[in-house]
């Protein structure tokens, strides 16, 4: 096992490299020059934009300027943005707010997801299954941004039962539980689908009549015997789906006026700030990484025939 | 039960009457509701089972002989499953109008099954102590190192070696063989007073298949189980069944103490499954086959079911229902079972 974690831990290096030379490689392909903008109407002066480069090592050839980079990074340095905020600041503002964010996504995608994917599951074909075979293809077909103007407007303005927006970085989790829920709306579909349909499969299968046979209660024949084989690939999926919600929160975070990673990607790369983009970038690929190793950890806690040894 | 193993084996609370008849399956009838149509699995079967008896069920697949099983058990999935009339009676008791709760812990303590293929019938994600001593937990209230000594123990009894050491492995680790016979000791876990064996070996190789078969029928001996033996293969029955019941479409067609069904069957279809086991004098000789297949069960044949197969059959077979009748010390659900039997 610790074998294991080590090599995998290893394998992660060429996977980041690579990664993150793809990213910067394609930030610095971006047509556009990044002190357009900078001097208000006019055009900067010569010295000011040949100073900018010199600092930015915008004159080295692409692989130096990313050796320079990434010889700062391993140091800890993850360099300063364009308007001179050392970006490692920024970004553990940022992805504090959208971790808190997507980490109460994630548990609205686990609990309500697989609650409901559960009860469909046991009860198929009867009420509670078509309303979550309905609902959920419902939420999957309308666009996230139209779900959460809506909810913004019913739940935050119409009702007031929760904050319309998020006031600042710091603010209080309740304010968070709406746009939470709209971030992992899709998901939660999605999870209750998956949950549904492997448990129908498992429900079917020999065990579970032999769980019946041994004389075993209903609810210890689903929730013992089938239940756990069912939620192999709901992990799975939960687990992908984080490193998705960690960048892909740009427009749930926009509809609440969250300022997280989404926001904080999305206006790099429109000032083509490459640094505050790789650097955003690479710590989502490692966690990305990182969590995609605790969801093979936890394939061997749920599924003894698969070992790590 | 006569036999107890556990010191804290409760008393049973049923007894089988004063000819140690356990079970008396009367008049069943099984059919599935699908999209296709009723298909009538099970078409008025009858058979009772006694203490320390093994009757071995016979027949192809889709002849019943599970749905027999699983309605016994009480664990037919209903719907599809619907039963329309009959009764099954386990100590006088009728299963099917009692309530669930109380059929639900019958199961184990009473009556208890295996299946065919162990390696899918044993929760693949839990080990296979837990999984025996659960039956202990769960019917006894035991706690879970007191369980764990129990599956041990049972796993001694049906010859696992070093099962002290093996009790909390998985059921991957094991050899089809040696799941099987975990299958076992977690169906004999409670002293059932019935055993109903669903093709127990005929995923296993033919030298495991003797060992199973072998144990089967001394721990029948040892507790005075009544064994029901569920199979399609002639072979595996002959040595330890008393009695046996040939099904077909859904009804018993042939009942017979078990010599007489092998030296004179007094059915057709009997005779056909006979004369198509491979047999080592006759090497070199085209093996006797039944033609066609089993009818579908949504539409099974007017008059005898065995009709369309069967090379006797005349215009009586074709409209008439023939009923199960003595014929010399056996049954047979045949027009013309005199001619069969001594033909």
């Amino acid at each position: 096992m610790g074998k294991y974690i080590v090599r995998r831990l290893l394998q992660m290096i060429p996977v980041i490299l690579g990664a993150t030379f793809i990213i910067f490689a394609m930030v610095f392909a971006l047509p556009g020059d990044p002190t357009v903008g900078k001097c208000g109407e006019r055009p900067c002066s010569a010295e000011y934009v040949a100073k900018f480069r010199e600092e930015h090592n915008l004159n080295d050839p692409l692989v130096v300027q990313y050796g320079k980079y990434l010889g700062k990074f391993v140091q800890g340095d993850l360099g300063t943005n364009y308007y001179g905020i050392p970006v490692k600041e920024d970004l553990a503002q940022r992805y504090t707010i959208t971790g808190r964010l997507a980490l109460m996504a994630i548990a609205f995608e686990a609990v309500i997801g697989i609650l409901a994917g559960v009860l469909a599951g046991v009860r198929k074909g009867r009420f509670i299954d078509n309303l979550v075979t309905v609902s959920t293809l419902f939420v999957i077909s309308i666009p996230v941004f139209v779900i959460g103007v809506f909810l913004q407007y019913l739940f935050g303005i119409k009702w007031g039962i929760f904050p319309a927006t998020v006031p600042s970085l710091d603010a209080p989790t309740s304010s968070l539980i709406l746009p939470a829920f709209v971030l992992g709306s899709l998901s939660i579909a999605y999870v209750a689908r998956l949950t549904r349909t492997n448990l129908v499969e498992n429900l079917r299968s020999d065990y579970v009549r032999t769980a019946k046979a041994k004389g075993l209660t209903k609810n210890r024949a689903v929730g013992v015997h089938t239940l756990r084989n069912s939620l192999i690939p709901v992990v799975t999926f939960i687990g992908a789906d984080f490193g998705g919600l960690l960048g892909g929160a740009i427009v749930t975070e926009r509809i609440f006026n969250i300022q997280g990673v989404g926001g904080y990607i999305w206006r790099g790369i429109n000032s083509r700030d490459g640094v505050a983009v790789v650097s955003t970038v690479t710590v989502l690929v490692i966690v990305y990484l990182l969590v995609n190793l605790l969801v093979d950890l936890l394939y061997g806690v749920l599924d003894p025939r698969i070992s790590h040894d | 039960m006569t036999t107890t193993t556990t010191s804290s084996a409760p008393v049973s609370d049923y007894k089988p009457d004063a000819d140690g008849r356990l079970l008396e399956v009367d008049d069943l009838h099984v059919e599935f509701h699908t999209q296709e149509g009723v298909a009538k699995a099970i078409n008025g079967v009858s058979f009772d089972l006694h203490q320390g008896e093994t009757l071995a069920i016979l027949g192809e697949s889709g002849s019943g002989k599970s749905v027999t099983a699983q309605a016994v058990m009480g664990i037919l999935d209903m719907p599809p499953a619907v039963i329309p009339s009959g009764a099954i009676r386990y100590c006088g008791q009728d299963l099917l109008t009692m309530p669930e709760e109380q059929r639900r812990k019958m199961r184990g303590p009473e009556i208890s099954m295996i299946f065919q293929d162990a390696l899918s019938s044993l929760n693949p994600t839990f080990p296979v102590g837990w999984q025996i001593g659960e039956m202990f937990r769960q019917h006894r209230g035991m706690n879970k190192s007191d369980a764990y000594a129990q599956a041990v123990r049972l796993m001694e009894r049906v010859a696992i070696p070093a099962a002290k050491e093996r009790v909390k492995q998985y059921p991957h680790q094991f050899s089809g063989g040696m799941r099987q016979r975990i299958m076992i000791a977690m169906a004999i876990a409670l002293d059932p007073a019935v055993l109903i064996a669903d093709e127990p070996t005929t995923a296993l190789d033919v030298t495991v298949q003797a060992q199973i078969m072998a144990l089967l029928a001394e721990l029948q001996e040892e507790r005075q189980m009544g064994l029901i033996l569920i199979t399609h293969d002639l072979g595996v029955v002959a040595d330890v069944a008393d009695r046996a019941a040939v099904m077909y479409a859904g009804r018993i067609v042939a009942k017979a103490g078990i010599d007489d069904l092998y030296a004179r069957p007094a059915h057709p279809y009997t005779r056909g499954l006979l004369e198509s086991i491979p047999r080592l004098d006759q090497k070199g000789q085209t093996l006797a086959a039944i033609g066609g297949l089993p009818p579908n069960l949504t539409r099974i044949p007017a008059g005898c079911a065995f009709n369309p197969r069967c090379r006797m059959a005349q215009d009586v077979c074709r409209t008439d229902v023939p009923a199960l009748r003595d014929v010399g010390q056996q049954k047979s659900a045949c027009h013309f079972a005199e001619e069969v039997l001594n033909g």
